[in-house]
Parts: C-alpha cells; structure tokens; sequence
C-alpha cells in the first residue's frame, strides 16, 4: 500500500461524509424547483402581507414541519436498526390530549403543551420498552401503537371532534414568528436540539454503532437496549410536536386523520436523506431535506392540478430515482455501462 | 511457457487515499503451490479480489489458460474455474453448514433442490479434510475455526483449475493445518494451481513451492521457495534488513514482580460449555489458555468477560466476589475482551477507525461525558502510530482496511481503555511478523506497568513464547495447569494426550 496523498489532495480535502450523503437529495430538491421555476411560475411567487410572508415556498416549510419533526426521531430509530410505524397515530393521540385539556376551564397552557408531550413520550418508551428491552421486531412492536394509538386518541377525545379557539394552541400551527410560520421555528430549534443532542453528546455514536453491529457494540461495553430505548421515547416526543402543529392547523382534533399515513412519508425521507434503513450512519440535515423534497413534490402536484389519485406515482418516481442515484450498486453499473459505450 | 496456468499483468488497484495495488505481475504454473506473501496491507487480498471480480481492476490484463479474462462477480469467477475462499470467512450464518457448502450449485431434479444429495455432499466435502461434524447444524453455532474449514470445503468442492486460499488457516491448529495440507499437495499433483496466502513462515515453508512478495502494493520479487531462506524472506517484505527485529524475549515471569492475586475464578462454569474449574490470574501475568479446537477456551473467555452468564462458581476481583452479568459490568472491573471473532464481534465496519478506536473508552465514560474531538483525535493517531495501523486517515471506514489492520484496530481499542485485565482470544490473527512482535512487546511493557493477561490462541508456539502459566483445557474441563519452566509446547501436547488416554 501507498499513501496516495497526491490523489486526495487533488480533490482539496476529502468532502466530510454527511456532505457526500446531500448531494443526491439537494440537486433532486433543486431540479424540482427548476422545473417550477420553467413551468409554474407561480411557485416562486413571495408576497409580504401583515408582515408575513406567504407564497408556495413558505406553503412548503409550513406544511412540511410535522414531516420534518417526524424525520428527526425517525432518523434516530432508523439508525439503530428499527423503524417506528406508530409516530402517526401519536400525532393524533398527543393532538386529541391537547385539545381535550385546553377546553378545560382554567388550565394552564403550559400544561397543555406538558401534558400533550408527556402522553407522547409515554407512548415512545412503551416502544422502547418493547424493542429495546425485550427485544419484539421493530415493525412488529410500533405496529401495536400503529393500529391501537388512533383507538386511544378516539378514547381521549370521547369520539368526538374536539374543536378549540385558544388563541395560544392556534399560534403553535397558524401563528408567524420573524415573518415566517412559527411550526418553521420549531423544526429548527429540535433540528438544532437533535444535532446537539447527538453529537455533542456520544449518543450519535452509540446509535450509528448499535445500528452498525449491535454485537460488537455490546461488547465493547454499551448498553445496546439504553441506546434504543431512548430513540424511541425521542421519536415519541418528535410525534408529540408534530401532534401539536397538525391539531392547531386545523383547530380541531380528529383521531381518525390526524398524522394518518405521515409514518410513511418520514421514512421516506429519512431514506433519501441517505440514513440506510439497515441501520448505522445517519443524516439529519438529509432527512430534513428529504422531508421538504416530499413536500415540494405534493405542492407542485397540487399547483399543476395532478388529481390526487394519480399523485402518489410521481412521488414514487421521483423517490426511487434519488434511492437508486445513492446505491453505490447502482452507480457502480452505470459507470461500466458508460465505460463501455466507446469500447 | 506452457506450464503457466494463470498470468496477472500489470494490475493497478486504486481506493481512495490508497494505490492499493500498482502495476503487480503474477504468475501462477500448473501444478504449484504458490505462497503469496506481504505486511498487513501490501495488497495480498486485493489481488485476489481483483482476479476474482469482487474488485474492478484499473489496469492490467489477466490470462487463465491461454484466454484473456475478466470476471465481473466471484459467481463468473467460480464459473471459470477460480474457485476462493476469502480472508473474512463469508459465508451465511443463518444457513446450515450443508447449505452453505451447496449454495449456489445444490444438486436439483426438474428445479427442485434434493436435500438428502446436498446432504450426502457436503458430508463428502467434509470428509475430504477429515472432518465429520453434523452439516445439518446451523452454521452460526459453530467455532470460527470451523466455520473457516466450511469455506475451505466450499471451495473444494467447486471443480475447479485455479484455487485461491486467502488466510485459511489463520484460526486452525497444528491438526487442522495439516489435513488442509494434505489435500492441497493432492491437488497440486492432479495439476491444480494453488495461491496460498498466510501470515504463517513454517506454513509457507511447509507446503509452497513459489513465493511472490508484495510490499506497498508493488511487487517486490517471485522466488523459488528452497531458495529463499526465512530471513531473506522477511527481508523482502518489510523492506529492511530482518535481524533488526527482535522477538518479544520471554519476560521471565517477570510480570510476577508485580505479586499479589487480581482475579480468581473459583468453580466457574457454565453447563453444556464448560465444567467447573479454578483459574487464577495473577497482576502482571499472563495466562494462557491452550487446548484444541473446541475444548472450551474461547467459552471461558467469555464466562469471564461476561458475554455469558456462569451458571456455577464465582469470580473474585482484589478478593472480593464480583457478579459479571454483562460485558459493561466487566469493563467497570477493568476486563477488556477481543473476541475470536472480529467480523461478526470486533469492528463496527462502517464506523471511522477514531470511532472504533474510542469506542469502548466513550462507552466507559458513557453517554454524557463525550470525549472531544481533540481528544478522540489525539489517541486515535497515538494508536494508529504505536501499532502500525495502515491507513490513509483516522476517517477511513474501519472495513476499507486490510484484516490484519482491523485487527489491530481492535486491540486498539482495548489498549486505550487501560484494563487491568486484557482477555485476547486470538488477538494476532492476520497479523504480519513484524506487527506481531510489536504487539509482543506492547504487551510486555503493559504486564511490566501491572497488567494481566488471558491469552488464547491456536498457535501453541505462541502461547508458550507468551505465558508465564499455560491453564490446559480439554472438552470444556480444565485438565492441568503449567508454570514458569513446566511451559513448552511438549508439556501441553502431553497433558492434553495424557487426558485423552485417561477418557
Ligand atoms: N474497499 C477498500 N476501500 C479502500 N481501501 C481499501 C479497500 N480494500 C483494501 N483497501 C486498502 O488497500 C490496501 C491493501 O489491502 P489488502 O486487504 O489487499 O491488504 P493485505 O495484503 O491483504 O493485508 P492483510 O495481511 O492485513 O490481510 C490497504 O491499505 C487497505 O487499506
Ligand atoms: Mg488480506
């Protein structure tokens, strides 16, 4: 073997891994903006209005944050190895906790938001408790709160649509913080919570170890079920505030609708954000950007007037493409075939 | 020349970082065993990968039996007649050893697999080594050394012209060794070319008839193995002149200065693995554990690691009576394990090796009390520096690095941590000559500064070179106990034999 500095040097420094990971999902989000800065040119449209801003790129941030809240913690669960299929039923548990406790004459609001958390974080360590503690398979154990958490919801909320008109709980998911909508404020204060959380601390590492060989992590002393367990209660408490913007959007708790199929669309991004569903390296920014490339994608649908039946299969392709551009496989083959050609 | 069965030209292999291989010719004649030899990191595994299509070559040409080829996965290689078995024993764990041994080829009547054939043939493949093991049982359940004799039967199984064995032998005893042996040198006499890679000089010598030496991916020279003597050898790989490196002496019990008990096992066992027994470790010592291929060394390691929970007996740290439940609780006592098995148990592969490195450090000082990048940093190089870790950045994904590396990245990892007790089940597997009496010496200068030592390892020669006491186990009991100048190789063959004859 050679050191061949030469070769790293030509390239400046190696670019950081997590760099490398947001290439594919970045160009992909900005092609799909280029295609509607071409073709629809209402998508770029930004108007200031009572000191907010609005347009379909606010519209995208907006509408994107319980996705992007949701990625957060399923892009810790992911990284262990699992995968959480309940964080959408929690949204309609934590949303049906807070609406039912905010009409309740004289309570406080920062109980509300308390106590909708807490419920949330309850369910993430029955999780936890499930998957890392007696060790069920991950799909099979949040498929329990998957099926049974809309029940508790409906069982909170009595069966009804609870409707609210506190002032408080309607800013979490309608009111503007520095002109932009504030659910955009949280998700980047738990983006920056996470970060911190993870890398300041060693729970990145013991996560992105467990997920890459839970043995081996094992024996070098870590508590593979302490790791686990809390990406579960951290994905439970992710649900929670997505719980919140999505009941306050709509100022109204539905147990049946709320957060219904979003699991599905955070795994999503979480996938093309570069995190492996096998576990091990994970890529917050690239969830997040994942999260607003789905979102872009059902607004620009939405704004082309693609009826809603047929919306799902551009979202599959688009999906797929930036799955295959990061299979290393894949890429593999299509430098041989382009290495051929001239042969 | 007619007798040349495989011609490698020219072959270039570049990773990132690495020119991992830079313009190597080969040659292989029909008929000859053929060792191929280099440190951790010349670039042994990489020429075989890329002759074998797991690697894309950059250059080079390669001719088999007077036609070019260029096999794109192992399965066209095996389909031209190359048939391997790879450093990292890549089989499926979940699968039983009968089908390990078929996959891919299982004998089949109108699309429908016959397993009572792919039964009755990998019995046969078996056999051929002298083994008879049930190929029912899943492969997972078995020892390394077995799984690795799985792989060597796969291979031999596959009628093939060309047969590359990276490593085989690295976790085999004396017995098993020369069984392989025996069918190579067969299958040298029916024509077949055999490339043998091994970190072994007495195999090299024993069973090669040609060595090539590759140093830092370059060739350095092809020569006849009578004429070349061991030192010559040597000298060739590491590029200087080999008297300059010397053996790790045998501290004579040197350690012993240091006095007093540190860990006592008192009746420690664990039914169906290992019976009851005593084994104490002194500070400063090392102790080994030498006894063939299933006689429950490695199962006490990880009684005392932890990793399985004893049934029977108690173990004493300092004196007092300590509960090791789990490996954590045992790394809090101060015990640090590398296990036989470092793909499966050691590295964290997609992991840096600084991650690596730090791992069982950061896991110590747990979750909260993170180190610094400074800090990781810092012993990270240190590390990489005293051990000789080959690699282009402290970044690199600990799997881009050649095995012997690997395993110095986890003895790394251990040796940060500071144990008092260092648990080292085949902790030189894969390593060079000259790691490997770094890593001796290392080891003295720790047992010098207080700590002690279990040490497990296949090859007799070293366990007695190392070990001041020798504990010797047969079918999971202990059988006797050597110290000071009772260890030699003799001693303990005798003890095992004389406990066969008693049975
Ligand atoms: N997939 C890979 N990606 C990047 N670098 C690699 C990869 N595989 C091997 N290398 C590098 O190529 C060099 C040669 O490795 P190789 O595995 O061929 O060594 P080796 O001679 O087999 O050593 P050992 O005796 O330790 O098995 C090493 O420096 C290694 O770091
Ligand atoms: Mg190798």
């Amino acid at each position: 073997m050679k050191l061949d500095y030469a070769e790293a040097g030509s390239v400046g420094r190696p670019m950081p891994d997590w760099l490398v990971k947001l290439i594919w999902p970045v160009a992909a989000l900005g092609l799909l903006l280029a295609f509607n800065l071409a073709f629809t040119s209402l998508f770029f449209r930004l108007e200031w209005r009572d000191g907010h801003l609005y347009g379909s790129l606010i519209d995208v941030l907006n509408r994107g944050s319980p996705v992007m809240l949701l990625a957060l913690g399923m892009t810790l669960v992911i990284a262990t190895g699992g995968v959480d299929l309940s964080v959408g039923a929690v949204m309609a548990i934590s949303g049906a906790v807070a609406a039912q406790m905010i009409n309740v004459p004289g309570m406080p609001f920062g109980l509300v938001i308390a106590g909708a958390l807490a419920v949330s974080v309850l369910a993430g360590v029955w999780n936890g408790l499930l998957v890392g503690i007696f060790k069920i398979q991950p799909i099979v154990a949040t498929l329990i709160l998957m099926v049974a958490g809309r029940g508790v919801a409906q069982l909170i909320t009595g069966g009804q649509y609870t409707t609210f008109t506190d002032a408080k709980l309607v800013y979490v998911g309608n009111g503007h913080l520095f002109g932009l909508p504030f659910p955009v404020t949280i998700v980047f204060v738990m983006l920056v919570v996470t970060g911190l959380l993870t890398r300041k601390t060693a729970l990145g590492l013991f996560v992105e170890s467990v997920g890459d060989n839970e043995k081996a992590t094992h024996y070098a002393g870590i508590s593979s079920r302490a790791v686990k367990f809390m990406a579960y209660v951290f994905a439970g408490l992710c649900a929670g505030l997505a719980g919140l913007v999505a009941v306050s959007n709509i100022k109204c708790a539905d147990s049946n609708h709320a957060g219904l199929f979003l699991e599905l669309d955070a795994i999503l991004a979480v996938v093309v954000g570069g995190t492996a569903l096998t576990g091990g390296r994970f890529y917050l920014l690239g969830s997040i950007v994942g999260a607003l490339l789905i979102q872009t994608l059902t607004t620009t649908m939405y704004m082309r007037n693609v009826s809603p039946e047929i919306a799902p299969v551009p979202k599959a392709i688009v999906i797929v493409a930036v799955c295959l551009l990061q299979s290393p496989v894949f890429r593999n083959q299509m430098r041989r075939i382009a290495k051929w050609r001239p042969a | 020349m007619a007798d040349v069965l495989l011609e490698m030209r020219g072959i270039s292999k570049r990773f990132p970082g690495v020119l991992a291989l830079d313009g190597v010719d080969f040659r292989l004649r029909r008929g000859e065993v053929h060792a191929l030899m280099g440190e951790n990191g010349a670039g042994k595994s990489t020429l075989i990968k890329a002759l074998t299509g797991v690697h894309m070559r950059d250059e080079g040409k390669v001719v088999l039996d007077g036609v070019e080829i260029d096999p794109r996965s192992p399965r066209q290689a095996e389909e031209l007649g190359i048939s391997t078995v790879y450093q990292e024993v890549n089989l499926i764990a979940h699968l039983s050893v009968a089908e390990n041994i078929c996959l891919g080829r299982e004998p089949t009547v109108f699309g429908k697999i016959r397993w009572g054939a792919v039964k009755r043939r990998a019995e046969e493949a078996m056999a051929r080594l002298d083994l008879r093991v049930d190929v029912s049982q899943e492969l997972s359940q078995c020892s390394i050394a077995l799984q690795q004799m799985v792989a060597i039967a796969r291979a031999l199984d596959i009628r093939a012209k060309l047969l590359l064995l990276d490593e085989p032998t690295s976790s085999l005893d004396a017995n098993e060794v020369a069984e392989l042996f025996v069918v190579m040198r067969k299958l040298r006499d029916q024509g077949l070319g055999i490339v043998f890679i091994t970190h072994f000089l007495d195999q090299v010598y024993g069973v090669s008839d040609r060595i090539t030496v590759l140093r830092d991916g370059r060739l350095v020279g092809e020569y006849e193995t009578s004429k070349l003597g061991r030192m010559e050898l040597v000298s060739r790989m590491i590029g200087k002149d080999a008297s300059k490196l010397e053996r790790g002496e045998k501290r004579a019990a040197g350690g012993k200065a240091a006095g007093g008990v540190f860990v006592e096992a008192k009746q420690l066992g664990r039914r169906g693995s290992v019976s009851p027994m005593d084994i104490r470790i002194g500070k400063g010592e090392v102790v080994g554990l030498a006894g063939l291929l299933g006689s429950g060394r490695t199962e006490m390691a990880r009684l005392l690691f932890g990793v399985d929970k004893a049934d029977e007996g108690y173990v004493e740290v300092d004196g007092r009576m300590v509960t090791l439940g789990s490996p954590k609780q045992a790394i809090r006592l101060g015990f640090g394990f590398t296990p036989e098995n470092r793909k499966t148990e050691g590295i964290v592969p997609h992991l840096s090796v600084r991650e690596n490195i730090i791992l069982a450090m950061q896991g110590r000082r747990g979750m909260w009390r993170a180190l610094s990048s400074r800090e990781q940093m810092e012993i990270a190089g240190r590390f990489i520096e005293a051990l000789g870790i080959k690699t282009p950045s402290p970044e690199q994904a600990v799997c881009n690095l050649s095995g012997g590396n690997q395993q110095k990245v986890l003895l790394a990892r251990w040796l940060a941590n500071e144990p008092r007790l260092l648990i080292l089940d085949e902790p030189t597997r894969g390593i060079d000559v000259g790691a490997k009496a770094e890593i001796e010496k290392l080891i003295g200068q720790l047992c010098e500064a207080g700590m002690s030592i279990v040490f497990i390892s296949s090859e007799l020669e070293e366990v007695v070179r190392t070990c001041q006491k020798v504990v010797v186990l047969r079918d999971g009991a202990k059988v006797g106990e050597l110290e000071g100048e009772q260890v030699s190789e003799e001693a303990v063959m005798q003890t095992i034999a004389r406990h066969a004859d008693e049975a």
